[in-house]
């Protein structure tokens, strides 16, 4: 008796807590609600089968409870049951796997009109490019790292002189505009994770991933880590900041091209090998 | 070889001649020994009976015990763990620390204590006695075995009193920074961890080939593979899937010694290490994410699958009703045991690898969910119409089920490439799999060895302890893991060693943190009392009847209990049905063992197995 109302109570204790707990996400401020969506069908199709199955449990637990004048039912197998069950439950796992890979599909397939912002992370911390004028971001080799070229970039390239570098901790995105993030990491794994945001993807040194989204609302939100990388995993965190169009171009206003971080710098030798080469 | 053929030429002679003597009736035929009986290895000294057994029980209670007390250590480590999250105020914990412990804790639980449990503990206590042999087939290597499973232990161990200490890479020991100078323990600890996880599965694939072929070819006869409890086909299929898993490990931990000690860079691409350059270039992080899930989710079977098929007899047991659909339920276990090399990549949806494959590792994901749906159907559908006891193993039994079907359900979440997404890398994963491959077969080992307690020790384990260590564990850890699913939707990360001044997350989350905490402790301390259960009911406990479970299965009808080292005295079983015979119409009794000849139960209306 005990333990069928055990688990009676476990149950309704389970469900209880689903709908009054005050955990629950944060607003979405990305296209990615449809997640979301997938989530809640998930909670509906999985929350029945959990509610019924105790139940069953419970009930059997507390009908069934041993006497010692009766016998069991003597029923080794059921056929028809079976299948049934089989079917059943392939119909309702594909229910829940047709719509997780339609979302999947557009979360990996980068619209076209999507702008290219690059997220950079390192032991511990992170900073950004911008494509700059000419849209198009310049390639990086680790080799070219150095206290003047912190991000990398190959001096050879002409396509990262104009590149807008962002040495901070913050980033401005715009809002309702589709953005790519492509994700570098010069050392260990990292993931550029914006819990409101929804997506993730893990940074892996020696290739470029990346994600999209376009942030559907105005506001500040905190960047965090979400791969483990190393003792100061816990405190890599950034910013991220969506903005109407005006103050988006205020901010990027302020940030300087790789040319200009060049010139700033006391050695300007690389600056000149720049000039001389091309 | 040749040797052997002989051998067995020989035995099916002997048979031929035993049957034209015709002293059993017809009914209880059984086929013929293919093999002569085992000759044993008689131990003659202290050493040789306690320290360096051959005998596979003794084997399996010296691993149990080996890896308990492992176990117990990472218990430790994870009160010290939970201790930090809920008070950080105060600075309990290094950042280092709680790293190192957060690996410790979780490679220490799943490989040292639940692997080695089940399959060395429960294997080698099981497999002889249930499938009717003397011993396991090669006795000696099955001692080798448990050695190197404590030189394994002792190796791991020593990363603690190592310069740096133990690793803090993450149970998963990802590269560039389990041996890169951001991670603790990047240059000692965790060579010691690979050196140690290479002994480990140079040890289990001694074991692991004992097991198999034991299973394969020691069995008594009559008993076919159709015939077999379900505790070994889990084990077995288990042990299966061990061997084929474990190398992708051992390469993967080979590699990255080399690459931490030669300098070679499988999975080091070129890299800045807190701001110095290093000479590795060209190597794949992802390529080890690969190796190690290739292990590590065949690993989670290797868990899972003996605790269905322990639990499958415990339920059949104590509700004295057969288990519903046997063969399905084989069938389940192996194919979940094929399926489960298909699925690897389910956790590395987000590593970077080509997102294209998101769509193949999330339906063949979804496909293994069917299986074991199946199975958890036919374990309620076994207490359906039962006569249900609700003895201790079947309260652990009861529990299995709850947390299964939790930790299960939300691997729908997780294995479904797109919800995915928001939750990987949260707590919710956290929750998830310690339901599901934590708390879920945990309990089925406690429900085991309140079991067979008596099978080894000849006396009960005390029920009014085990009853509340039940209600603390059950009820305890659900709440634990229950709420720590809601921090997973705030977002809160995985391997944070503190989070409180996000301003995304509300305080509220991190008073949850400590009453997350506070139940941690308390179903922690509620393991002292089954400790104390454990070893005081060998002396204090109440004398067992022989079988006292009435039990159908072989390992209870040994001349003794305890059994002697070779188990079945003169002659071995004869096995005449499978183990699940309860309640059948027109038996006398309610259960009917496996070595009962049909003409001793005339009159029962058994179906053939």
């Amino acid at each position: 008796m005990i333990v069928a109302l055990s688990i009676f109570l476990i149950t309704i204790g389970s469900i209880a807590f689903h709908f009054w707990s005050p955990w629950w996400w944060t607003e979405v401020a990305s296209n990615w609600g449809n997640m979301d969506d997938t989530i809640l069908l998930t909670f509906w199709i999985t929350g029945a089968v959990f509610v019924a199955i105790c139940f069953f449990v419970a009930y059997c637990v507390w009908k069934y409870s041993y006497k010692k004048d009766r016998r069991a039912e003597y029923k080794p197998e059921d056929k028809k049951l079976e299948s049934r069950l089989t079917w059943a439950t392939a119909i309702g796992v594909a229910a829940l796997l047709a719509p997780g890979l339609v979302v999947w599909n557009q979360y990996v397939t980068v619209p076209e009109n999507a702008y290219k912002v690059e997220v950079f992370a390192y032991q511990w911390g992170w900073k950004y490019r911008l494509p700059g004028e000419d849209n198009i971001l310049g390639k990086t080799d680790i080799k070219y790292i150095s206290d003047e070229n912190p991000f990398g970039l190959i001096l050879e390239d002409p396509n990262g002189k104009d590149d807008l570098l962002v040495d901070e901790q913050e980033l401005h995105v715009l809002k309702d505009r589709p953005v790519k993030f492509e994700l570098r990491t010069i050392d260990v794994l990292h993931n550029f994770y914006v819990p409101q945001f929804r997506g993730k993807m893990d940074m892996v040194p020696g290739i470029v991933t990346y994600y999209w989204l376009t942030p559907t609302r105005v506001g500040d939100f905190e960047v965090l880590c979400a791969e483990y990388c190393g003792t100061g995993h816990y405190a890599m965190r950034g910013r991220v900041i969506v903005d109407e169009e005006k103050d988006y171009k205020k901010w990027e206003a302020k940030q300087i091209t790789f040319e200009k971080m060049l010139a700033k710098s006391k050695k300007n030798d690389n600056l000149q090998l720049v000039k001389k080469e091309k | 070889m040749s040797d052997e053929q002989d051998h067995k030429l020989e035995a099916k002679s002997d048979y031929v001649a035993d049957a034209s003597s015709v002293s059993t009736p017809d009914i209880d035929a059984v086929p013929a020994a293919e093999l002569p009986d085992q000759e044993l290895y008689h131990s003659h000294s202290w050493w040789t009976t306690y320290v360096f057994s051959q005998d596979a029980k003794y084997i399996g209670i010296q691993y149990a015990l080996t890896a308990i007390g492992t176990g117990l250590l990472g218990l430790v480590l994870s009160w010290l763990m939970r201790i930090q999250l809920a008070f950080p105020g105060l600075g309990w914990l290094e950042p280092s620390s709680y790293y190192q412990f957060v690996t410790m804790h979780g490679m220490i639980m799943v490989v040292y204590l639940l692997t080695a449990l089940f399959l060395g503990g429960f294997g080698n206590l099981l497999i002889p006695l249930m499938c009717g042999a003397r011993d396991m087939a090669f006795p000696y290597v099955n001692m080798l075995s448990y050695w190197a499973f404590v030189v394994a232990v002792l190796v791991l161990l020593a990363s603690f009193f190592v310069p740096g200490g133990p690793t803090g890479a993450g149970w998963t020991l990802y590269p560039p920074q389990a041996i890169t100078a951001g991670t603790p323990g990047y240059n000692g600890g965790i060579i010691l961890m690979l050196i140690s996880l290479i002994l480990f599965v140079a040890g289990f694939t001694m074991g692991g080939l004992n097991y198999i072929i034991t299973v394969l070819q020691l069995r008594a006869r009559g008993m076919t593979l159709m015939r077999m409890p379900l505790t070994i086909w889990g084990i077995f299929t288990a042990t299966v899937l061990a061997m084929f898993a474990f190398p992708a490990l051992l390469v993967g931990c080979l590699m990255m010694t080399l690459d931490s000690l030669l300098g070679t860079s499988f999975f080091m691409p070129a890299m800045v290490s807190l701001g110095e350059k290093l000479t590795h270039e060209g190597g794949s992080p992802i390529l080890f994410q690969h190796l190690f899930w290739f292990f590590g989710h065949p690993e989670v079977y290797i868990v899972a699958l003996p605790a269905f098929g322990i639990v499958s007899d415990l339920l059949s047991v104590h509700s004295r009703k057969t288990i519903f659909g046997y063969r399905m339920m084989v069938w389940a276990i192996v194919g979940i045991g094929a399926l489960s090399f298909f699925v690897w990549a389910h956790h590395m949806y987000v590593s970077g690898m080509n997102p294209w494959f998101g769509f193949f590792f999330a339906t063949t994901t979804l496909i293994i969910a069917v299986p074991t749906a199946i199975k958890v159907y036919n374990w309620i559908l076994t207490l359906w119409r039962g006569n249900i006891q609700l003895s201790l193993p079947m309260l652990f039994s009861l529990g299995f089920i709850v947390t299964f079907l939790n930790g299960g359900l939300t691997g729908l979440f997780l294995g479904n490439v797109t919800v995915d997404v928001p939750l990987s890398d949260t707590y919710f994963v956290v929750a998830h799999f310690h339901m599901v491959m934590g708390i879920a077969p945990i309990l089925v080992i406690f429900g085991a060895i309140y079991h067979w307690y008596p099978l080894i020790t000849g006396r009960m384990m005390d029920e009014t302890l085990g009853k509340i260590h039940f209600w603390i564990t059950f009820l305890g850890s659900y709440a634990i893991y229950f709420p720590m699913h809601y921090q997973g939707f705030v977002g809160v990360p995985r391997r944070y060693f503190e989070i409180y001044d996000s301003p995304y997350i509300d305080t509220s989350t991190l008073l949850l943190n400590k009453f997350i905490t506070i139940a941690v402790l308390i179903v922690g301390a509620a393991q002292l009392l089954f400790l104390y259960n454990l070893f005081a009911s060998a002396r204090l406990g109440k004398k067992s009847e022989k079988n006292p479970w009435k039990a159908n299965s072989l390992e209870w009808q040994t001349p003794q209990m305890p059994p002697e080292h070779g188990n079945w005295g003169k002659e071995l079983p004869k096995v005449y049905r499978w183990p699940y015979d309860f309640s059948v119409p027109g038996a006398k009794e309610d259960y009917i063992p496996q070595n009962q000849p049909p003409s001793e139960i005339i009159g029962a209306k058994v179906e053939k197995t």
